[in-house]
């Protein structure tokens, strides 16, 4: 759980966001997910350290073999990939 | 956990300028959202004090050149993605139809083969191609696909500037 950094907002389920710091289409997510004032926790993998960072790509595979980002899980049971504001407003369920 | 990078407003214009210049002179498009491409330079200045080379800003560079070159922007699957979907995996380069405003740059799938497989790929290619009888070897440009009939490949592709070491052997 630790590199995560939480969000406060409305509980919607665990939403666990992978992405990068340079990422714009990861910084679009983001903002979607912050303008839905949603709860969620994000990492971006580019600033781990080398241990953690395969920890989190471990994960981030399990759901996306492609290993692109940003990858978004929620509950642990689908995700949504890439900046996709149809799936994600669909996924969140408000 | 690594800092961030803070880069200048003046880097990313002169980056930015400089990308432009190249662009429009090889027949590429930036895209026209300027915020949007102004944050993607900035985070292409980030990857190049952080690695050494301008790695995409949207991919995880693996930190070392041999195994990132595919992805030094701009990376080998630029152009497919501009052919099939109108712009590049960033965003950063755009098609005629995304630059004259009749369509939207969109989130696409990522084109580039996740580690493993790219790991495999590259122990194929080194066991090595056949050679035909050629009075001199063929170099392609990984980026563009410019061919180029001579000892060595250019030190710059002339069609998209693509560095030296972005070539391969094609025949
Ligand atoms: S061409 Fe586009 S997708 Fe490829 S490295 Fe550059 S910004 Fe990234």
């Amino acid at each position: 759980m630790k590199p995560f950094t939480h969000v406060a907002g409305k509980d919607c389920g665990r939403i666990v966001f992978y992405g990068l710091s340079t990422c714009v289409w990861c910084k679009k997510t983001r903002r979607l997910l912050d303008d839905l004032g949603v709860a969620y926790d994000y990492v971006y993998v580019d600033l781990l350290n080398d241990e953690e960072r395969e920890r989190a790509m471990a994960e981030v595979r399990r759901w996306n073999p492609n290993e692109s980002f940003p990858t978004l899980v929620f509950n642990e049971a689908n995700c949504v990939l890439g900046y996709d504001e149809e799936k994600i407003k669909a996924a969140v369920k408000l | 956990m690594k800092k961030e990078i803070e880069i200048s407003d003046a880097a990313v214009d002169a980056l930015l300028q400089k990308l432009q210049r190249e662009a429009e002179a090889s027949g590429y498009h930036l895209n026209n959202d300027r915020k949007f491409v102004r944050e993607l330079v900035g985070g292409l200045l980030v990857n190049q004090q952080r690695y050494g080379y301008a790695a995409c800003p949207c991919r995880l560079a693996a930190g070392e050149k041999a195994a990132d070159l595919d992805i030094i922007c701009p990376c080998d699957y630029r152009d497919a993605d501009l052919n099939e979907f109108g712009a590049c995996f960033c965003a950063l380069y755009v098609g005629p139809e995304v630059s004259e405003g009749r369509k939207q740059a969109a989130s696409i799938p990522e084109r580039r083969p996740p580690a493993s497989q790219r790991r495999a790929a590259k122990a194929e290619i080194s066991a090595g191609a056949p050679l035909g009888k050629l009075s001199q070897p063929v170099w392609r440009c990984k980026v563009c696909g410019y061919l180029c009939a001579r000892g060595e490949p250019p030190d710059i592709c002339p069609i998209c500037k693509a560095k030296k070491e972005r070539f391969e052997r094609f025949m």
